[in-house]
C-alpha cells in the first residue's frame, strides 16, 4: 500500500530504513545524562516529605553536614534570599522549588544535599532531621470544594476555594434541549486513573555554572530544550542568568513520554546549587522519587450520550473534575487548560455537544503530564468510546454497526466538529472495515454466542478514535506566549553530504532516521548521508520540542519546506550549469534534467558542489536553508482497534486473545519505525487499561510507590499486536503525514475496557473503570450480587 | 536506591564463614544470591553492617540423588533447579515454580537456600518444600542438624536457622509408588509476589488410592502454610471430583490471608480454592502419566 518514490539507495519516504541511532544504542555507546562527568562535579540528593500536608517547624542540618564529603544543605529559606523558592509552571500557576514553611504533597522536595559523592549525599539525606506539624490533607477531589476543606493555595490572590479554574466549550442550552427530548440517554461516571510514564531513564541533570564568564551549561533530560532555556531565563534572569548565558543540552534520552516536558524543582535546585557553590552539580532522580512525583491523567468524567432508539447519535455531554494536585503544572498550550479534550465528540457526525471541566487543587503531586498523548486526548477518547459502547448496549445494537452508522463520511471532510475543530481528513469506514475483516468480526460474534451458552466469558471491544495532534497553528497555540511552530535547518556540504538540525528532541522516536528520509525524499540526497542533530540550544534552531505527536506535523513539515527551498535554489544552479531556462528543467528525485533530453542532467551532488565552486554571479553561495513551520491546522490521525478477551470465570484472569490495530496516520515516512511506535504505544495503552494506577490512601500516601506495586506491563503481559493501516493523507501537511506516536496509547484503553465490559455483559455489567483487574471484576460482581451466577445469553 | 555502608567478606570455606559469623554476631548477614536482601538494603529497610558472601565457598551448589532422597545444595541457583532434568523428572513442580519466581535475572542469581532462609511467606519455594515434605540441613559450630520443613518457618523473616548458623542443603524424599507434583500462583503481573499460590504433591498406591498428600500455600498466612485438612481429605481416597472440591474448600477456609493491593480476604480465599483444585488435578494427572 505504501509506494516509494525514491530508490532504496536514496531511502526517502516509505522505506523501512534501519534506525541510524540504534548503532550506538546497541553498542552501549549512547550518551545519557548520567554518562556526563565534569571536573569537580558534586552530587545532589533531595530530602522529601513523608506527609501530604504539613508545616515544617524545623530543619536540622547539623548531622548531615557532619558526614564526610557533604558540602551544603540547601533549604527553601536559603533560596528565598534570592527569590528562587517559587517558580512559574508552564500553565502560569506557581510551584515551590523548595518550601519555606509548608509541604503540599507526599514526596515534595524539602531540602537538597550537595556532596562530593552520590553515596555521601544519600547518607546525608537520611541524616537531615526535619520536624513537621501535620495537617489534615485534601485528597478526595470530590471533597476539595466542601466548606470545611482547608484553602490549599492562600498564596494565590483572590483564591477563595480549591478550584483552580473552570473551562467549557460547546452549546450548553442546545445540548440540554437535545438531551431532554431524546428517546435514549445513557450516562456513566468514569475515572481515567492517575498514572506515571515510568520511562527507563529517570529525570536528571548536570548544572554547570561558570562564575568567571557568568555562563550556565545545563545538561538535562528535557523534551523541549529551547522552551526550557527560556523558562530558566524567566526564572533566573533577575540574578543575572539571562538567556544568552544559558545553554541547554539534551543528550540521548531514555524515554520521555511527556514526563520530561515540565520543569521539575530538582533541575532548578541543581542550578541554584551550582550557582551558589560555583561547581558542576549532578542530580539523578531516584526511581521511587520519579514514580511518585509526577503524574498523567486523573480525570473524573461524567459522560453522557443522547440518541434515537435506532442508533443515531444526537448529542454528547461531558463534565470533568480534574485533580491537578497542589498546582497546575501540566504542559498544555496556554489557551487550552484541558488540552485537546474537546476532541471528545469523537469520530461521529452529530451537531450538538457540551463539555465543561473544573480543575481542583488537592494535596497530591502536581503534573497532568501529557503521557504519550496530545494533551488530554486519551481522556477524551476513552470517554467517547466507552459511552458509545454504552449506548449500543442500551439499544441492543452491535457496537460496530452503531459506529458505521454514525461515522463522519469521508466526503464530509474537512469536517467542522461541534466543539470547533476542523478535522482535516479521514476514512473511518475503511479503517473499521479492515479491522473487522482482519479479526473476522461476524465469526467472533457467533463464537461468543456459543461460548456464553457454555458459561464462558469472552468479549469483543472496539475503539474507533480520532486523534488531534501537531500543535499547533500560531493563532491559537502557544506556551507562555511562545508560538508552537517548529523548525529545521539544513546545511549541505560541498561534497553533497548534509547536517540537519531541529527544534524538536527525540527520546526514542527515531528522528535521526526519519527526518533524514524526509530530506532525502525532497532533495534526493541519500538519507544515510544526512546527519540529524537536536537538543543543543546553541546550535539547533529554536523550536518547542517533541511531545503531543507534534514532531512530524511541525518539524517534519519544516524539513520538507526547507528542502524545497533548497530545491528551488538547485533548479537555478542547474539551469545555469546546463545553460537552459529554469522552465526547461524537470525534477526527478536526485537530479534536474532538460525536458526531452534526459541525458542532459545535473545531479543534486553536482549542483551542491557548484553552489560552493561555480555558482551564478549574484547568487548567494552555499547550500543552506532554514524554515520555521507554522501549521495551518492540526492533523487528525485516526484508528480502528478491535480487542478480543477471554476471562477465566473462576479467577477472572483476563487474557487478551487478539488485538488488531488499524491506524491511519496519513503518509508514512518509515513503516518499520511507525510499526515500532505502534507496538510501544499499544503496550502503553494496555498499561492503564489493565495494570497501572497510582493509588493514594486518605492521608495522601502513595501506597504503590515502587515498581513492585505500580504494575508496568512487560513483554509477558503484552499480546501479539496485529497492526495494519489505511492511508488518508493530511491535505494541508507538506508531506501528507499526520503523526503516529500517540494514537495507539490513546486508542487502546477503550478497546480493552470495552472488550472486558462486553465479556461481562451476561452479568449486567455496563461499565468498569480502568485499570480493570481480576480482583476488580471479582469485587464488581460481588457488589452486584451476581458472583458465580449461571450466565445465559 | 543506595544502601548504607557495609563491610563485605567472601570466605572460601564454610568454617571460615562460621568463624566470621561468630566474630561479627548479629550485625552479619549471609549473602546467598542477594535478590531479596539487596533490594531491602537499597531501600534501607535492611542495614546490615557486614555481608558474608557464600559464592566462593565450593561444594554448595549441586543436585544429587542419594538413595531415596534428592539433595540440593543451598547455593543452587533457582535457574539450575528449574532446568535440572534429573530433578524435574521426579518433581516437575520445580519447573512450575521456576517460571513464576520473579524474573530470569533474579532466577539466574537467587539461590534455593537464600530463598528459604529469607523466611518470607510470600516466596514461592516454601510452599513447594511443604508439598514435597523437604528437610533442611543447617550447619553451625556444633555440627550439622536437620530440621523438617514444618519446623523451619517461625514468623516474619524468622526461621530455624539460628545466629551463627548457615543453611547448607535441602533434602527431598522420593516417595514410593506413583507420585506427581504441581505449583501455580495467581499474580498481578509477571514477577509479582503471589496473590495466592498452591503447591501440591500426591502419592498413589497401585490401586490408585492416595497414600500421601502434601499441600503448601503461598502468601496467605504470616508464615508459609501447610493445608493439613486438605491433605487429610485426600489421603485414602481415589481423589474424585467431590474429594477435590472438599480439599479445596478446606484450604480456602484454613488460610489466613490479609487484605492488600492484591485483593481482600474473600478474593484470596477464592484464589486459593481455585488453585488448590487445579493443582490437585494437575498433580494427579502427572502421577499417572
Amino acid at each position: 500500500m505504501i509506494q516509494c518514490k525514491t530508490s532504496k539507495e536514496i531511502g526517502g519516504m516509505g522505506h523501512s530504513v534501519k534506525r541510524k541511532e540504534d548503532d550506538r544504542f546497541v553498542h552501549g555507546t549512547g550518551k545519557y545524562i548520567d554518562d556526563f562527568t565534569l571536573p569537580g562535579m558534586l552530587f545532589m540528593d533531595i530530602i522529601r516529605s513523608p506527609y501530604a500536608y504539613a508545616k515544617i517547624t524545623n530543619i536540622d542540618k547539623e548531622a548531615a553536614m557532619a558526614i564526610d564529603g557533604v558540602v551544603a544543605v540547601i533549604t527553601g529559606k536559603d533560596l528565598e534570599q534570592y527569590n528562587l523558592h517559587w517558580m512559574p509552571t508552564l500553565m502560569s500557576d506557581m510551584q515551590m522549588v523548595l518550601p519555606t514553611d509548608t509541604v503540599m504533597h507526599q514526596g515534595q522536595e524539602v531540602a537538597a544535599v550537595i556532596a562530593k559523592s552520590r553515596e555521601a549525599a544519600r547518607d546525608a539525606r537520611e541524616a537531615i532531621m526535619v520536624e513537621y506539624e501535620t495537617m489534615k490533607p485534601v485528597i478526595d477531589p470530590f471533597k476539595a470544594l466542601d466548606d470545611d476543606a482547608p484553602l490549599l493555595r492562600p498564596d494565590k490572590e483572590g483564591q477563595k476555594n480549591n478550584q483552580a479554574w473552570h473551562w467549557e466549550v460547546g452549546d450548553k442550552e442546545a445540548t440540554e434541549k437535545v438531551f431532554n427530548e431524546a428517546e435514549v440517554v445513557v450516562k456513566e461516571q468514569m475515572h481515567i486513573p492517575r498514572i506515571h510514564v515510568a520511562s527507563i531513564e529517570t529525570c536528571g541533570c548536570v548544572a554547570n555554572y561558570n562564575k568567571i564568564d557568568n555562563h550556565l551549561t545545563m545538561y538535562m533530560t528535557t523534551q523541549a530544550p529551547h522552551a526550557i532555556r527560556t523558562v530558566f531565563a524567566l526564572v533566573a534572569g533577575h540574578v543575572g542568568l539571562t538567556e544568552e548565558k544559558i545553554r541547554v543540552i539534551s543528550p540521548d534520552i531514555g524515554g520521555g513520554f511527556g514526563g520530561k516536558v515540565p520543569v521539575f524543582p530538582g533541575y532548578v535546585i541543581a542550578i541554584a546549587a551550582s550557582f551558589l557553590i560555583g561547581k558542576p552539580v549532578k542530580w539523578i532522580e531516584d526511581r521511587s522519587d520519579n514514580l511518585t512525583n509526577s503524574f498523567a491523567r486523573d480525570y473524573h468524567i461524567t459522560a453522557e450520550m443522547a440518541g434515537t432508539k435506532d442508533g443515531k447519535i444526537l448529542a454528547t455531554r461531558m463534565k470533568v473534575l480534574a485533580d491537578h494536585g497542589y498546582t497546575d503544572a501540566a504542559a498544555n498550550p496556554s489557551k487550552f487548560p484541558t488540552g485537546m479534550f474537546s476532541i471528545g465528540t469523537g469520530s461521529y457526525d452529530y451537531p450538538t455537544a457540551f463539555m465543561e471541566a473544573d480543575a481542583i487543587y488537592t494535596n497530591k503531586p502536581p503534573g497532568g503530564v501529557a503521557y504519550r498523548c496530545s494533551f488530554r486526548v486519551t481522556e477524551a477518547v476513552h470517554a467517547i468510546e466507552r459511552i458509545t459502547d454504552r449506548y449500543a448496549l442500551e439499544i441492543g445494537k452491535d457496537p460496530a454497526e452503531l459506529r458505521m452508522q454514525n461515522f463522519i463520511k469521508k466526503e464530509q471532510f474537512p469536517y467542522k466538529s461541534p466543539t470547533g475543530w476542523e478535522y482535516d481528513s479521514g476514512d473511518y469506514h475503511a479503517g473499521l472495515e479492515l479491522a473487522m475483516k482482519t479479526v473476522d468480526y461476524q465469526k467472533l460474534r457467533e463464537e461468543q454466542k456459543e461460548l456464553r451458552k457454555q458459561g464462558k466469558l469472552m468479549g469483543i471491544g472496539l475503539s474507533t478514535f480520532t486523534e488531534i495532534v501537531g500543535a499547533g497553528p500560531s493563532k491559537d497555540f502557544d506556551i507562555l506566549g511562545i508560538k508552537m511552530f517548529d523548525s529545521a535547518e539544513i546545511r549541505v556540504h560541498p561534497t553533497g553530504k548534509a547536517i540537519a538540525r531541529f527544534g524538536t528532541k527525540s527520546q526514542g522516536q527515531g528522528h535521526e532516521t526519519t527526518y533524514g528520509q524526509i530530506i532525502a525524499e525532497e532533495l534526493g540526497i541519500p538519507s544515510k548521508d544526512i546527519i540529524v542533530e537536536e537538543g543543543d540550544t546553541d546550535t539547533a534552531p529554536y523550536g518547542l520540542g517533541t511531545y503531543a505527536s507534534r514532531s512530524t506535523p511541525t518539524a517534519g513539515a519544516a524539513a520538507a519546506i526547507a528542502a524545497r527551498k533548497l530545491r528551488d535554489k538547485a533548479k537555478k544552479i542547474a539551469a545555469y550549469l546546463l545553460e537552459v531556462s529554469e522552465d526547461d528543467l524537470e525534477w526527478e528525485t536526485g537530479k534536474f534534467f532538460v525536458k526531452g533530453a534526459p541525458e542532459k542532467s545535473k545531479t543534486i551532488q553536482e549542483i551542491v558542489f557548484a553552489s560552493y565552486t561555480n555558482h551564478p554571479q549574484g547568487m548567494e553561495a552555499g547550500f543552506e536553508a532554514t524554515h520555521y513551520y507554522d501549521p495551518p491546522n492540526l492533523t487528525f490521525p485516526s484508528g480502528a482497534y478491535i480487542c478480543v478477551v477471554d476471562i477465566d470465570p473462576e479467577t477472572f484472569d483476563i487474557k487478551v486473545r487478539r488485538f488488531v490495530a488499524i491506524d491511519d496516520a496519513g503518509n508514512i515516512i518509515n513503516p518499520m519505525v511507525a510499526q515500532g511506535q505502534v507496538h510501544g504505544g499499544l503496550t502503553q495503552g494496555l498499561a492503564p487499561a489493565m495494570y497501572e494506577e497510582i493509588i493514594y490512601d486518605e492521608e495522601g500516601n502513595a501506597i504503590n510507590g515502587t515498581l513492585m506495586d505500580y504494575l508496568v506491563p512487560t513483554a509477558v503481559e503484552s499480546p501479539n499486536w496485529e497492526t495494519g493501516h489505511t492511508v488518508t493523507p493530511s491535505p494541508h501537511h507538506p508531506i501528507g503525514a499526520k503523526g503516529i506516536g500517540e494514537s495507539p496509547t490513546v486508542g487502546a484503553p477503550p478497546a480493552i475496557a470495552n472488550a472486558i465490559v462486553d465479556a461481562l455483559k451476561p452479568y449486567g455489567v455496563t461499565h468498569m473503570d480502568i485499570p480493570i483487574t481480576p480482583y476488580k471484576i471479582f469485587k464488581k460482581l460481588k457488589d452486584m450480587g451476581v458472583l458465580d451466577k449461571p450466565i445465559t445469553e | 536506591m543506595i544502601p548504607s555502608s557495609f563491610d563485605y567478606s567472601a570466605p572460601t570455606t564454610l568454617e571460615e564463614a562460621l568463624n566470621l559469623l561468630e566474630e561479627i554476631g548479629d550485625e552479619a548477614k549471609i549473602l546467598a544470591g542477594g535478590h531479596s536482601l539487596i533490594p531491602m538494603m537499597k531501600l534501607r529497610f535492611a542495614e546490615p553492617e557486614h555481608l558474608i558472601d557464600l559464592s566462593n565457598v565450593p561444594g554448595l551448589s549441586y543436585i544429587n540423588t542419594e538413595g531415596n532422597t534428592v539433595k540440593i545444595g543451598a547455593m543452587t541457583r533457582e535457574v539450575d533447579a528449574e532446568e535440572s532434568e534429573e530433578l524435574n523428572k521426579l518433581f516437575p513442580i520445580f519447573k512450575d515454580v521456576g517460571k513464576l519466581i520473579a524474573d530470569p535475572q533474579v532466577r539466574n542469581f537467587g539461590t534455593l537456600g537464600g530463598n528459604l532462609a529469607h523466611g518470607d511467606a510470600a516466596n514461592d519455594q516454601p510452599a513447594v518444600m511443604m508439598a514435597l515434605n523437604a528437610e533442611i540441613e543447617i550447619i553451625g559450630k556444633e555440627g550439622t542438624r536437620t530440621v523438617g520443613i514444618d519446623d523451619f518457618f517461625f514468623g516474619f523473616y524468622a526461621t530455624a536457622v539460628e545466629e551463627g548458623e548457615i543453611l547448607t542443603a535441602i533434602k527431598i524424599p522420593i516417595p514410593d509408588g506413583k507420585f506427581g507434583s504441581a505449583y501455580h500462583k495467581s499474580e498481578r503481573k509477571v514477577g509479582d509476589y503471589a496473590t495466592g499460590g498452591v503447591g501440591v504433591q500426591l502419592t498413589f498406591d497401585s490401586s490408585g488410592t492416595c497414600t500421601k498428600a502434601g499441600i503448601g500455600l503461598t502468601n496467605v498466612n504470616p508464615t508459609p502454610l501447610r493445608a493439613s485438612r486438605s491433605e487429610e481429605a485426600l489421603v485414602g481416597t481415589t481423589v474424585t471430583d467431590e474429594v477435590i472440591e472438599q480439599a479445596a474448600q478446606f484450604a480456602s477456609e484454613d488460610c489466613n490471608p490479609s487484605a492488600d493491593l492484591r485483593g481482600d480476604e474473600d478474593y484470596k480465599r477464592r484464589i486459593i480454592k481455585v488453585l488448590t483444585k487445579r493443582m490437585i488435578v494437575k498433580a494427579k494427572e502427572r502421577a499417572f502419566s
